[in-house]
C-alpha cells in the first residue's frame, strides 16, 4: 500500500500545514516556554526573540505574582469564571428542558436564543455599555447633573429603586463586576442552549415513557433522567465554558474599552489575558512577563480541564 | 448506573393496573389538603383490585365502579389543569428570556435612530418621535466604517480561500493516503489544540513584525491564522465516511488525486465546508485581539478594532466637538451596522451556522 511515490505526495500536500505550524505554534510554545523561564529585568524592545538572555531562571513568574495588576487580572478571571459559568449553564439547562418540551413557536425561540452568537462581542459590548451608561456631568463629584440614566437604571427608577452609576467615571468594583457578568451570561447562553436541546433530543424518549408509567414526578424525572442523559453534554459545556472565562478579554473591552475600567478607574477590570496583551502591546512591554502569565494561564486551564475531565468520568453517564 | 436504575424499573408487566395506582396515588396527593372521605375510599379501592374484578356483578362493587370513574376523571381533570398550568409558565419563561434576548438589540436600534437630545429623555421613549436617518451617514463617515469594511471583507476572503485550500489538501492526506508518521503527525496537531492562542500571540507578534516585517500589511493579518487544526480534524472525519471503493474506482479509470478531490470528496463535503467557511469570514469579521496588534494603522485596521477605537463626538451649537460626551445614537448607528451583516448571514444560512457551531464550539 505505502509505496514512495505516494509518501512523496502525502508530504506535499501537508506541507503549507506543517510549515505553518512550525513557524506559527512550535516555535512560539519553544519561544515562549524560554522567554518565561529566562531572567531578564530590563529587556528592551529591540532585543526580542533573542534567545538566550541572562540565564535561566523563575524571575518572571516572580515577578508576574508579585505584580498588582496581575494579581487583579487573577482574580476578576476566576470569578467572573466562577460565577458566570453556574449561572449560564444553570439558566441554559432551564432553557433548553422548556423549549424541549414546547411546539409552537420552538422553531422561532430557538432562533432568538441562537442571536447573540452571531454578533460582534466588542460591538455588542458597546450596546450593553450603552444600556447601562448614565449621560451627565461631573459624575464623580457629589451633586453630578444627570440628564440621562441609561435605560437599565430607568427600570429600576420604575420599580422604586435608585439609580446606579454602572459603567461610568467613579464606579465601583462590584458595579462593574455585575454589568459584566451579565454581558457574559448573555454572550455565553446561545453555545449552552444549542448543544443542551441536541443532547436532549437524542435522548431516548422511552426512559421518559417508562417513568410516566411508574408515575415518577417531574422533579425526578428531570434529576434523575434528564440530567444524567445530558451529562456528557453538560460536562463539555461546562469545560467550554471555563476555557472561554479563564480567556476572558473581549467582552470586557467591549464594554470599557482597551482600559479595561471606568474612565478614572482603569484596569479596574483587568483579567489574565488583558494583562498579557498589555505586555506584548504597550511601550513598557515585557515578554518575559507575557510569556510567564501565558505559562499561568495555560496550567490554570490545564488543571481544571482535567479535574473537570475527572470529575466527569466518575459522575458522567454515557 | 442511572440507567440500570431505570431499565429495572421498567418491566411492568399488567401496564395498566400500574396506571390506575398512579392515578390514585396523584388524586391523594393533589386532594390531601381537602383529606375527602372519597380519596379514602379511591386508595382503598385501587389497594385491592381483585376484590372490584371479582364481585363485579354486585350492586355495591358496581356502584363503587362508578365512583371509581368519577374519581379518575376527576383526577384527569385535576392533572389537565396542571398541565395547562405548566405549559403557561414554560411559555412566560421562554417570552421572558427572548425579550432579554432581543432587548439590546432593539435598544441599539432604537438609540441609533434617536436624536441626541431625545436620547438624554427621562424617560426615555421607546420608539424616537423623530427617526434620524443622519446618525447613521455620520457614524459611518466618523468611524471610517467604509475603509473597514472593506479592509474586513478583503482580508475575510483571502484568509477564507487559502486556509479552505490548505485544509481540504490536508484533511484528504490524513484520511485517504498513506504515509509513515501519519498517526504520530495528526496527535501531534491535536495536541496543539489544547494550549491557548495568547501563548502564541507572544511571540508571533514578534515574528511578523521584527523578523518577517509584516507590520501594518494584510498578510501579517492573514498568514499566521491560515491553519486550524479544528477545521482539518472535522474534514477528516467527514472525508473518512467516503468509502475507499470510490477511490480505487477512481484510481482505476486512471483520475488523479486531485481531480478525485475536486469531483467526489468536496462535492460530498460540502455542508461541512460551507459551515468551516462561514465561521471562518465571521471570524475574521469579529477578530479584535490580532488585528489591534499587529495592524493598527488606519489603512489596514479592521471592523471591530476601528469600531472600539472610534470616538463620537457630540457637537455644540458652533461645530466644535464636546470631548467628555459619547454620542450614543451614532455609536449605536456605527454599531448597528457592524452587526447588520452577521445577522444577514445568519438569515440565510442558519442551518449551516448551527451545525457548525454545535460541532466546534468555538467562537468566532
Amino acid at each position: 500500500m505505502v509505496d514512495s511515490k505516494k509518501q512523496w505526495k502525502a508530504w506535499l500536500y501537508l506541507s503549507p500545514v506543517i510549515i505553518l505550524t512550525l513557524v506559527f505554534t512550535v516555535y512560539p510554545i519553544v519561544n515562549t516556554l524560554m522567554m518565561a523561564f529566562s531572567n531578564d529585568y530590563i529587556l528592551a524592545i529591540g532585543s526580542r526573540q533573542g534567545l538566550f538572555y541572562k540565564g535561566f531562571g523563575i524571575d518572571n513568574f516572580k515577578m508576574v505574582l508579585g505584580y498588582q495588576g496581575f494579581m487583579t487580572g487573577l482574580k476578576n478571571t476566576l470569578l467572573l469564571t466562577v460565577i458566570t459559568v453556574p449561572i449560564s449553564t444553570f439558566l441554559a439547562l432551564l432553557i433548553a428542558v422548556c423549549l424541549n418540551s414546547i411546539k409552537a413557536f420552538n422553531r422561532l425561540l430557538q432562533t432568538i436564543y441562537f442571536l447573540p452568537y452571531v454578533t460582534n462581542t466588542i460591538a455588542i459590548g458597546l450596546v450593553f455599555s450603552t444600556m447601562f451608561s448614565m449621560v451627565g456631568v461631573g459624575l464623580t463629584t457629589e451633586n453630578p447633573i444627570i440628564t440621562t440614566s441609561g435605560i437599565i437604571n430607568n427600570v429600576i427608577e420604575l420599580f422604586g429603586g435608585k439609580a446606579i452609576n454602572w459603567v461610568n467615571e467613579g464606579s465601583s468594583w462590584s458595579a462593574n463586576m455585575f454589568v459584566m457578568v451579565v454581558y457574559i451570561v448573555w454572550n455565553a447562553l446561545p453555545f449552552k442552549i444549542l448543544i443542551l436541546l441536541g443532547g436532549l433530543q437524542s435522548v431516548n424518549k422511552q426512559y421518559y415513557d417508562a417513568a410516566k408509567v411508574d408515575g415518577t414526578s417531574r422533579t425526578r424525572t428531570f434529576f434523575r433522567i434528564t440530567v444524567p442523559m445530558l451529562s456528557p453534554m453538560l460536562a463539555y459545556v461546562v469545560i467550554t465554558g471555563f476555557i472561554g472565562g479563564f480567556k476572558e478579554y473581549s467582552s470586557i473591552v467591549g464594554v470599557f474599552g482597551d482600559k479595561m475600567g471606568p474612565a478614572d478607574n482603569w484596569y479596574q477590570m483587568d483579567t489574565m489575558v488583558g494583562f498579557i496583551n498589555r505586555n506584548i502591546m504597550d511601550s513598557n512591554a515585557h515578554e518575559g512577563k507575557a510569556s510567564a502569565a501565558a505559562l499561568i494561564l495555560f496550567a490554570i486551564i490545564f488543571a481544571v480541564t482535567m479535574l473537570n475531565m475527572y470529575v466527569s468520568k466518575k459522575k458522567v453517564h454515557y | 448506573m442511572a440507567k440500570k436504575k431505570i431499565e429495572n424499573a421498567t418491566p411492568v408487566v399488567d401496564v395498566l393496573e400500574n396506571l390506575e395506582q398512579t392515578l390514585a396515588e396523584t388524586a391523594s396527593v393533589v386532594n390531601n389538603t381537602e383529606s375527602t372521605p372519597m380519596d379514602e375510599m379511591a386508595t382503598e379501592m385501587v389497594s385491592e383490585p381483585a376484590l372490584t374484578t371479582v364481585s363485579l356483578g354486585d350492586a355495591e362493587a358496581l356502584g363503587k365502579g362508578v365512583m371509581k370513574e368519577r374519581n379518575i376523571e376527576r383526577v384527569k381533570k385535576v392533572q389537565k389543569v396542571v398541565k395547562i398550568c405548566v405549559k403557561i409558565l414554560t411559555y412566560v419563561f421562554l417570552v421572558a428570556i427572548a425579550i432579554s434576548v432581543l432587548f439590546p438589540f432593539y435598544w441599539m436600534i432604537i438609540s441609533s435612530l434617536k436624536s441626541w437630545s431625545e436620547y438624554q429623555q427621562n424617560p426615555p421613549t421607546f420608539f424616537p418621535h423623530e427617526i434620524l436617518w443622519s446618525n447613521y451617514a455620520q457614524a459611518f463617515d466618523t468611524a471610517n466604517l467604509g475603509t473597514l469594511f472593506v479592509n474586513t471583507v478583503f482580508v475575510g476572503i483571502v484568509s477564507t480561500i487559502l486556509s479552505l485550500i490548505i485544509t481540504v489538501l490536508a484533511a484528504f492526506a490524513f484520511a485517504r493516503l498513506e504515509f509513515r508518521g501519519k498517526n504520530a503527525l495528526f496527535a501531534g496537531l491535536l495536541a496543539t489544540m489544547m494550549i491557548p492562542g495568547e501563548l502564541f500571540t507572544i511571540t508571533n507578534y514578534g515574528t511578523v513584525t521584527q523578523y518577517l516585517k509584516w507590520g501594518g500589511t494584510y498578510t501579517a493579518l492573514i498568514v499566521p491564522f491560515l491553519v486550524s487544526v479544528f477545521y482539518v480534524y472535522l474534514l477528516r472525519q467527514n472525508f473518512k465516511q467516503i468509502p475507499d471503493e470510490l477511490y480505487y474506482a477512481a484510481k482505476v479509470d486512471g483520475t488523479s488525486d486531485l481531480k478525485y478531490l475536486w469531483k467526489v470528496m468536496i462535492p460530498l463535503a460540502l455542508p461541512t465546508i460551507i459551515s468551516i467557511t462561514i465561521l471562518k469570514m465571521m471570524g475574521s469579521w469579529n477578530s479584535y485581539i490580532w488585528p489591534r496588534l499587529v495592524a493598527n494603522d488606519d489603512a489596514h485596521k479592521l471592523i471591530t478594532n476601528g469600531l472600539r477605537g472610534a470616538t463620537f463626538y457630540v457637537y455644540d451649537a458652533n461645530g466644535t466637538p464636546l470631548t467628555d460626551q459619547v454620542n450614543y445614537p451614532v455609536q449605536m448607528a456605527a454599531v448597528a451596522m457592524v452587526s447588520f451583516p452577521l445577522f444577514l448571514v445568519f438569515i440565510f444560512l442558519r442551518k449551516y451556522i448551527m451545525k457548525g457551531v454545535s460541532r466546534s464550539g468555538l467562537k468566532g
